[in-house]
């Protein structure tokens, strides 16, 4: 079968998706990537490589996601582009005339703006990460509440506890406070959703003009608790796609079938980068004040990649790119 | 005396040949490295901006290199960096380092006090000055050319990194030039160096213009490197702030009562009529100027906790969404990892590159 690779390597979990000619998807596979990122997009290619059994071709490869860069050295990705893209031609997708996204990750979150299908505006969370999905992980574990009963229970509180929102060592303390203070669970769980989505239209969505279809998306939207919160706040129906949880790896995925559209063979090295020899090292170079950090990805022996250097030498050492003759910009316009 | 200074960008290349020619002895300031932000951020409060930070950990490297003495300027308009010398000061002398200060103010209402600062610094006939001013006033001014030369290679060069070398190599050609003579050599060294640099003629790169704190938008360790990780993403920078005119403006022209910024201030107007400190008022003129000359967006470079920044950035969003000009924001402060700004820029991009193929078209 013909398909599409698209791999979202995040802090918190990678992402591995498969779609068809048809930009339908096939198969997923969500792992964390547990601060070793290369392995975990080893683990992912080995997984869906078994699963399929040598029956896959794959026409394009995309990566997306922090580490959409290190994805597209070691799997020879066609094009890596950043998570706001990514996510903003998912969601045109699933729902065509979106004008807000929002995305809430592990360790950030996101807003996106949309008018006639062109992102007009975006802000990513900047200094704190108060209101992402490890605040929610965390809170969960210390009132032992499994992470997904942790919505269902919100939406039974009558009643929700006010609690801080402006910082998660705040809403922390509020919460101990209230606790102890005789408030329910439900209405401290369903009180911490709100003051989660005050917190994100305060800080991240600040300035932004949020208007219908509301698409609401990334691994917190799984949580029926905050989609409440965000519905009483916003006034507006909010959307949660089908696969909310894979949409950046969906994304990656569809701008590799652009990007390969004009028919030029994908630069994908196949499914056995699961199970080739891979080292990453670093090394402070004394060569000049600067002392750069320079990490080297060593493949089968050989090093493939370079970067840290502020003065190019190592990096350029490697390869010597050229640029494309059309600017990389234009790649994936609508 | 051994003097040292803060460095801004290529600022110190000159710097350092202005008070050599004034009979000092000098510590140039060592490159800006995380060493220099691990001691800076050490002995600053905490809730002092980047620009602070930086300058107080460049002058312990002064004086750990010998440093007893240093000269940096005031500030101009109600902005705390106006104070910043003094802070400096009680820092250091509190740590036992029993430095002297010397802080130029800007001449309107402090000329008096300039020209007792500045004799402090001069230890050779006039004649001398008038030369050496003559020579570190033209090394200022084609290091500015320099690299307003780069932003407009950079987009087109058809080798990554190509224009980054010759930009390297420009500055130290630049950096060797002793006398007038060696730098009217210099000028034409440095016009072959770049003119070797292989560019695509027919390119129509995306063009953006970058306004922000003077600070951060000097000195490339302040900003990520912006303008670079800009420029090889295919786009042209257009910098608001370069040393020469800015000199010129604030120190010079603002002198006679010349407003040389009346532009930026009138296009303000509207949103903003107001002197705010720092560049607050001149960053909301500048972004509806680029806005009216065609550009595709302004990058606003702001240093966490900076007032006049913040005030400028609420502007801004109304300035934008009037305009329906992209304008973005980043706010600088201590982190050195780079993949942030670079995801935000690589967004910014997408987002101006696509709008101009939705208005235009085409893209080239």
């Amino acid at each position: 079968m013909n398909v599409f690779l698209g791999i979202d390597l995040g802090s918190v979990s990678t992402n591995l998706v498969l779609l068809n000619e048809e930009a339908e998807l096939i198969d997923s596979i969500y792992l964390r990537t547990g601060g070793r990122p290369i392995q975990a997009i080893q683990e992912g290619l080995r997984v869906l490589g078994g699963r399929h059994l040598g029956g896959l071709q794959v026409l394009g490869a995309g990566t997306t996601g922090s580490g959409r860069r290190l994805a597209a050295l070691v799997i020879g990705a066609d094009v890596a582009k950043n998570e706001i893209t990514a996510h903003a031609v998912a969601s045109l997708r699933e729902v065509p005339g979106v004008r807000t996204i929002m995305e809430i990750g592990g360790q950030d979150s996101k807003i996106i703006i949309l008018r006639d299908g062109v992102v007009v505006d975006f802000a990513m969370n900047t200094v704190c990460a108060a209101g992402t999905g490890s605040f929610l992980d965390h809170q969960a574990a210390r009132m032992n509440i499994p992470i997904e009963e942790f919505g269902e229970r919100a939406l039974r509180s009558t009643s929700p506890t006010r609690i801080a929102g402006r910082c998660s060592v705040f809403a922390e303390s509020d919460m101990i406070h209230k606790q102890q203070m005789g408030h329910k669970v439900e209405d401290i769980i369903a009180g911490l959703c709100e003051a989660l989505v005050r917190n994100y239209l305060n800080n991240v969505a600040k300035g932004k003009d949020i208007r219908p279809p509301v698409v609401f998306q990334g691994g917190v939207a799984a949580n029926a608790g905050i989609r409440a919160a965000f519905e009483k706040a916003l006034q507006v129906p909010v959307i949660v796609p089908h696969r909310f949880d894979v949409m950046g790896a969906i994304g990656a995925a569809l701008l590799a079938q652009e990007t390969v559209a004009d028919g030029r063979p994908s630069q994908f090295k196949g499914f056995d980068v699961g199970i080739r020899d891979y080292v990453t090292n670093s090394f402070v170079c004394q060569d000049c004040p600067n002392h750069c950090e320079v990490v080297q990805v060593i493949e089968e022996g050989e090093v493939v990649g370079r970067w840290g250097d502020r003065c190019g030498k190592w990096s350029a050492s490697v390869t010597v790119p050229t640029r494309p003759k059309v600017p990389h910009w234009v790649e994936g316009a609508i | 005396m051994k003097i040292t200074f803060p460095r801004m960008g290529t600022s110190h290349i000159a710097i350092t040949d202005l008070l050599k020619g004034f009979g000092n002895e000098v510590i140039p300031p060592p490159p800006i490295t995380k060493r220099t932000l691990d001691l800076g951020t050490r002995y600053s409060p905490e809730f002092a901006c980047l620009p602070f930070k930086i300058l107080m950990g460049t002058y312990l490297e002064g004086i750990a290199l010998g440093a007893d003495t240093i000269v940096s300027s005031g500030g101009v308009g109600p902005c705390r960096a106006g104070f910043y010398m003094e802070m400096h000061r009680r820092i250091l002398w509190d740590l036992g380092y029993e430095v002297e200060t010397i802080t130029l103010e800007p001449p309107k209402g402090h000329m008096r006090d300039l020209i007792k600062q500045v004799r402090r610094l001069i230890h050779v006939p006039l004649s001398q000055v008038w030369t050496t001013g003559l020579f570190v006033w033209r090394k200022l001014e084609l290091l500015d050319i320099i690299e307003e030369r780069a932003y407009y290679l950079r987009p087109r060069e058809l080798e990554t990194g190509s224009t980054t070398r010759a930009l390297r190599k420009c500055l130290s050609i630049v950096r060797s030039a002793k006398d007038m003579e060696q730098l009217i050599e210099a000028e034409k060294k440095v016009e072959e160096v770049l003119a070797a640099v292989p560019i695509d003629p027919d390119a129509a790169p995306l063009k953006v213009g970058l306004v922000g704190e003077i600070y951060v938008v000097l000195e490339p360790f302040a900003n990520g490197d912006v303008a670079e990780t800009l420029g090889e993403l295919g786009v042209e920078v257009d910098r608001s702030i370069y040393l020469t005119k800015w000199t010129q403006e604030n120190a010079f022209l603002d002198f006679f009562r010349i407003p040389a910024d009346r532009d930026a201030k009138r296009w303000a107007r509207p949103y903003l009529d107001e002197m705010i400190g720092g560049h607050g008022i001149i960053n909301v003129g500048e972004t509806v100027m680029y806005s009216r000359d065609g550009f595709d967006g302004v990058v606003h470079l702001a240093p966490f906790t900076c007032i006049p920044e913040i005030v400028a950035k609420g502007i801004l969003t109304k300035v934008s969404s009037d305009l329906g000009f992209p304008v973005m924001t980043l706010y600088l402060d201590e982190h050195t990892g780079k993949e942030g700004v670079r995801t935000r820029l690589e967004a910014f991009v997408d987002l101006m590159g696509k709008k101009r193929v939705k208005e235009q078209g085409v893209a080239r």
